[in-house]
Order: structure tokens, then sequence, then C-alpha cells
């Protein structure tokens, strides 16, 4: 079963076409993330799943509905963590999460929801005087306390120390333990790598490249430089021994040289600059 | 009606724990009341007691400083911060969300006209009122009526810093123009004209035919009159313009 289905979706602000024409699906239970640059129009995509945003083309389907005319329950049924942690500053985590929590059919209990983003020890602190991170902590419990299938997390860690984001990350798996389906949208590739089971990467409204975070960087990885005719030479293969050996042996042959060689492995960063710049 | 309950429960904790709600909208008022009921209480203002007179007058300030400026103020706050857009993504109705924000706002403003008469009568010897009823429905249509203002008001502010600003721009001289603090019969000309126009120059002098002459509700029709009207332009405004996210960029 898919809990998420876009077929073609486009959106533009005016002159701006933020979406060209996207596609992907979400299984049930797993970690997808849409990584992108800042603009790539990740936001958008996400926030027209949430039934923020309309769309003007294209099809989408949340959980079985469409968000633009999904019915109040089915808001029940999904949890949103926005990019700004926006709460009541003057009420304590646990009040917070109760009062969110009554918003819900079947909530489920505020101490357990604590431990699950791992608050216990603020759990009476008010939200003005938490950090960052734990602010962030109470996004993911306040998205979670109604008991979701589907949880949307916006860049979630933008901004963060690492120390915060690790944290961060281990609440993300923690929510992925309770059998969750999560749209994660970032733009760190490690965040990716390290959260997801499925990885779409967006650029300027387009959908360049899908798979599992392994297959992103598996593809033609290997890169082999020479010059030629003082001109440089740039083979990128999956074979590179097979390569290597025939370009080796049609120098020998002609009895020339590879001027500068070098063989080397591309890194991900490499891999997911290029397909987003 | 369960999360009718429960958000307005979640609504009154929420006014309680904001101090600077507290204190602009409920405490202020009161203050003021103390002290300007001292400074000219015992004066004689046309066929009035000062101080009978200031406390309808007050009772205007205190609709205005709770309903319009505090609604309109964190409201805002919360649009800009996102709140309303946190909610919007719960399953809690709109209405029901707006219905209990208003409930609070008009049990906030119920408790300072109750502590206003209170004051009047223990502080200064303002009799209590005679017209019970009338002044009941009289205070519901102006919390009505600027609760829609506050609303509208919303639309027209678009950063939560120019909240306060914008909202004590328009109250203020509001409370002055209208004569919250002294009798606007000394005014020059064109404040007079101004306050003509303004809804709560029509609520005060309700308020003072009610609590001064015993006059009621239904014998000052053309007053109620202008603050429903007011009351429906907030409504349209806020029914046109009301946002549920934060600004652009």
């Amino acid at each position: 079963m898919n809990a998420v289905v876009v077929e073609d979706l486009h959106k533009s602000y005016g002159e701006h076409e933020a979406l060209r024409g996207i596609s992907f699906e979400i299984r049930e239970g797993e970690v997808f993330s849409l990584l992108g640059p800042n603009g790539a129009g990740k936001t958008t995509t996400i926030e027209i799943l949430e039934g923020y945003r309309r769309r003007n083309g294209g099809r989408v389907s949340v959980l079985g509905a469409d968000p633009a005319q999904a019915p109040r329950q089915w808001r029940g049924r999904i949890g949103v963590v926005l990019q700004s942690s926006a709460m009541y500053e003057n009420l304590n985590v646990r009040e917070s999460l109760a009062l969110f929590g009554g918003y819900y059919k079947r909530p489920r209990p505020v101490d357990e929801v604590i431990v699950v983003v791992g608050l216990q020890e603020k759990a009476d602190t008010l939200v003005r005087r938490l950090s960052g991170g734990q602010r962030r902590r109470l996004d993911f419990g306040l998205a979670l306390v109604g008991d979701p299938e589907l949880v949307f997390l916006d860049e979630p860690t933008t901004g963060f120390d690492p120390a915060a984001r690790r944290s961060s990350w281990e609440t993300i798996r923690s929510l992925r333990g309770l059998g969750k389906t999560i749209l994660l949208t970032t733009h760190y590739l490690d965040e990716a790598e390290q959260l997801s089971d499925r990885v779409a990467v967006l650029r300027e409204g387009r959908i360049v490249a899908t798979g599992t975070p392994a297959d992103l960087t598996r593809a033609p990885a290997t890169e082999i430089r020479y010059r030629q005719n003082g001109e440089d030479v740039i083979l990128r293969t999956e074979e590179p021994t097979r390569v290597l050996a025939e370009l080796t042996a049609r120098a020998l042959e002609a009895g020339s040289e590879l001027e500068g060689l070098e063989v080397r492995r591309r890194s991900l960063e490499e891999v997911y600059l290029e397909l987003t710049e | 009606m369960k999360l009718f309950a429960h958000e307005l429960r979640g609504e009154l904790l929420l006014y309680t724990r904001s101090r600077e709600l507290a204190f602009f909208t409920f405490l202020l008022p009161l203050i003021l009341f103390v002290l300007l009921g001292s400074t000219y209480g015992n004066d004689r203002i046309g066929h009035d007691r000062g101080a009978n007179f200031l406390e309808a007058g007050m009772l205007g300030y205190g609709l205005v400083s709770t309903a319009f400026a505090g609604l309109a103020i964190f409201m805002v706050i919360r649009r800009e911060s996102g709140i309303l857009k946190r909610v919007r993504a719960t399953p809690l109705p709109a209405s029901t969300y707006i219905a209990a924000v208003l409930a609070a706002t008009l049990i906030a403003f119920a408790v300072s006209s109750v502590c206003m008469i209170a004051i009047g009568r223990l502080l200064f010897s303002v009799p209590l009122p005679s017209r019970w009823l009338s002044l009941v429905l009289a205070l519901g249509l102006g919390a009505a009526a600027f609760a829609a203002l506050g609303l509208g008001m919303t639309t027209v502010v678009r950063s939560a810093e120019g909240a306060s600003a914008t909202v004590n721009a328009v109250y203020l001289p509001m409370a002055f123009i209208a004569g919250s603090f002294f009798s606007p019969h000394s005014f020059p000309q064109f404040l007079r004209a101004i306050a003509d126009v303004l809804p709560l120059t029509y609520f005060i002098r309700l308020m003072r035919d009610v609590l001064l002459h015993g006059h009621q509700l239904w014998d000052n029709w053309s007053d109620v009159g202008v603050l429903v009207a007011w009351g429906a332009i907030g409504v349209v405004v806020a029914l046109w313009k009301f946002r549920w996210e934060p600004a652009e960029g």
C-alpha cells in the first residue's frame, strides 16, 4: 500500500513555476526524503500534501484522500512538523501536549509521548525556556500526540548545531520505530542518507533522481582523468578496471603516456551537487 | 461541545499565563480607574458625579483593551509565529477554535467589568447599576462588536513586531476621543467630529445612559444600531481577509 501518491504535480506562484510536474510514491512505513537546495520546491510539495496549498495540476493522494478536499478527520491521521516551531510560549511541555492531544479522537498518552521525544526532564518546563533542540523535540511530540499514521517533517534540523541534529535524528528514528510513515524534507545530504529508506532529489521543481541513498551514490562513481593533446578527458564508469585496462593498453600500443592520470571515487557530496546544480 | 470546552480551558490557561495580556488589557484599565477616580471622582461633570461618569467611560476602556486591542495583538502574534498554522494542521475545526478564543476574551472582559464596578462601589461610592439586564446586554453587544473589529484589525497588521504599535495607535486615541477618561464636552469641534464616528463613543454613551440615567438598552436604538453596524463591518472584514498563515517573506 502507498501512503502517498503524487502524479505530475504542478504549482506556480504567478510567473514562477515552483513545481514542474513531479511524481513519486511513499510506501507505508517508510521514511522518504525530498532532498534539494533551497528554492527547489520541497516546502511547496510538502505543504500541498499537508493541505495548506492548492496545486495547479496533477493528482495527489495522501492516505487515500485528496488533501485539497480532505475532511477534518483526515487531519487526525497526519502529523505535521512545520519549518518554524511555533508554540505557546507560556505553556509547559506537558500542558502543550495535553492541549494539542485533546484535538484528536484517540491521542497517545502525554507521558508516553514525552518519553518518545526524550523530554522527561523538561516535562514541567515552560516552552520559552527550552533550547532550540528541545523545542524541536516538543515539536515532534506535538506532531505525534494524535497518533498519526503519516508524519511530515519540513527541514527538521535546519540551523541546528551537530549535537542537536543528532538528537533530532534519534527522535526521528524512534518515530519510525513506532511504524509511522515519514516524509522528510532536507537540504542536508547526510541527513537524508542517515534517516531515509528512499530519497527523491529535487532541483528547480523537478525530480532529478529517485532511489535508496545507496542507489543514488552508486551511480557511475569512479572518475578517471587524464590529458590528451593538451585537453582534459574525464571518464565516469562503473567498471574502472576494464576501462583502465583498455586505456593503458591503447597508450602502450601507441607508445604514449597518459598524462596526469588520476583515478578516484566521487564523493556523495559531489554526486548531490552535480544533481542539484 | 467537548472540543469547545477543552479549547476554552486551554485559552483561559493561556490568558492567565500571559503577563503582558493580563497587565495591559486587564489591570491597566482598573489602575487607571483608581488613579483618575482619585483625581476627579468627587468633581461634577454636568449633572453627574465624576466617579459615576468615569466608571461608564472606564468600562468602555476595559472593553477596547480586552476585546479589541488584546485580542487583535495576540491573534496577530499567534498568526505570525505560526501557531494558527499549526492549529490548522489538527482536526480542531476553525470555528471551534475561534469560538473558544472569543469566549475566553468575553470571560476576561466580564471579570474586568465586575472588578470595575466593584472598585467603583468600594473606593468611590458609585451606586451599583439598577438596570442589570440592559447592562449585561450592552456589555455583551459591545464585546461582540469590538471582538469582531479586533479580528478585522488583525488583517491589516502584517508583522508580530508591528502588532502592539499599530493596535495601540488605533485604540488609545479612540479611547481618549470617545471620552473614556474625561468628558468629551470640552473637546474642540474637530475631535468631536471624529468622536461622532467612533464605535466606542456610542458604547460609552450607552453605558452612561444605562448606568447614570437608568435607561434601558432598548431606549437607545440609535447607539445600538451604530455598534451593530461597526460590528458587522468587523465581521465582514474578518471573514473576507482573515489569514491563518504568516505573511509571506
